[in-house]
């Protein structure tokens, strides 16, 4: 028991490590690997899903703080997009405990390797 | 017509987000694709615009009790070394490479997500 549980902490330290570096140096997709780590550390699919999102919220505030003050992006070039983001965001959490996250993760998945090979022929 | 652009972008963001899909990837996705920001700029955007969203989410999903917060909060603690260490090494790398970092890891996710099979619920 204390063993599985040291070997549990582990992987949250190390694993909580990967996602900071990720989501600070591509400003994205942590969240995509927290959720297989909290998963791994004994948590439902949905519950990952929803406690991602609050793994993930400091490690923005703080890399959000590194990227202002060392000028490389305005507060206002994210305004636009955020009262759509709101709005998304309610729709996003009623429909977690709704649906399948499975079909949503497959077509997700086919969009990514789209636009990851888009954005590599650039 | 712009603008319905980009409160499309920021309410598929902001549901991705929300669900811990990757919502970061659709911004980014849509920023760097389609409006053709710049990589390092697009990053910053996509860090700011998901503060707000996670709070919401946040709020939403606690108030249902849906938040385990000792898993969190372990997670996160670490996850901010881990940020700080990032957000400097994106400055080092640059923006070029660091884009073809990001297409090169929604490749790579994105064949994990759509091959690897889902282990039953049931059995965590």
């Amino acid at each position: 028991m204390t063993k599985e549980k040291g070997h549990k902490n582990l992987i949250m330290c190390v694993g909580g490590l990967a996602v900071g570096v990720v989501n600070g140096l591509l400003g994205a997709g942590g969240g995509m690997l927290a959720v297989p780590l909290l998963k791994k550390s004994g948590l439902t699919t949905k519950e990952s899903h929803s406690n991602a999102v609050g793994v993930i919220l400091p490690l923005s505030i703080f890399s959000a703080i590194l990227y202002l003050s060392s000028g490389r992006v305005d507060i206002m070039d994210s305004v636009p997009y955020i009262p759509g983001g709101l709005i998304g965001a309610l729709i996003g959490t009623k429909l977690l405990k709704k649906i399948s996250a499975n079909l949503l993760k497959k077509l997700f998945a086919a969009f990514m390797i789209w636009a990851g090979i888009r954005l590599l022929m650039k | 017509m712009n603008w319905i652009w980009i409160t499309l972008a920021g309410v598929l963001s902001g549901m991705a987000g929300a669900m811990g899909l990757g919502g970061g990837g659709v911004l980014l996705i849509y920023l760097t694709v389609f409006a053709g920001a710049e990589q390092l700029n697009a990053q910053g955007i996509n860090l700011i615009f998901f503060v707000p969203i996670a709070i919401l989410s946040m709020i939403i999903y606690a108030k249902n009790g849906q938040i385990n917060w000792g898993a969190v909060i372990k997670t996160a603690l670490f996850g901010l070394a881990g940020a700080f260490v990032g957000s400097f090494l994106a400055g080092f790398i640059g923006g070029e490479l660091l884009s073809k970092l990001f297409a090169c890891m929604l490749v790579v996710l994105g064949i994990y997500e759509l091959f690897v099979p889902v282990k039953n619920e049931n059995g965590k």
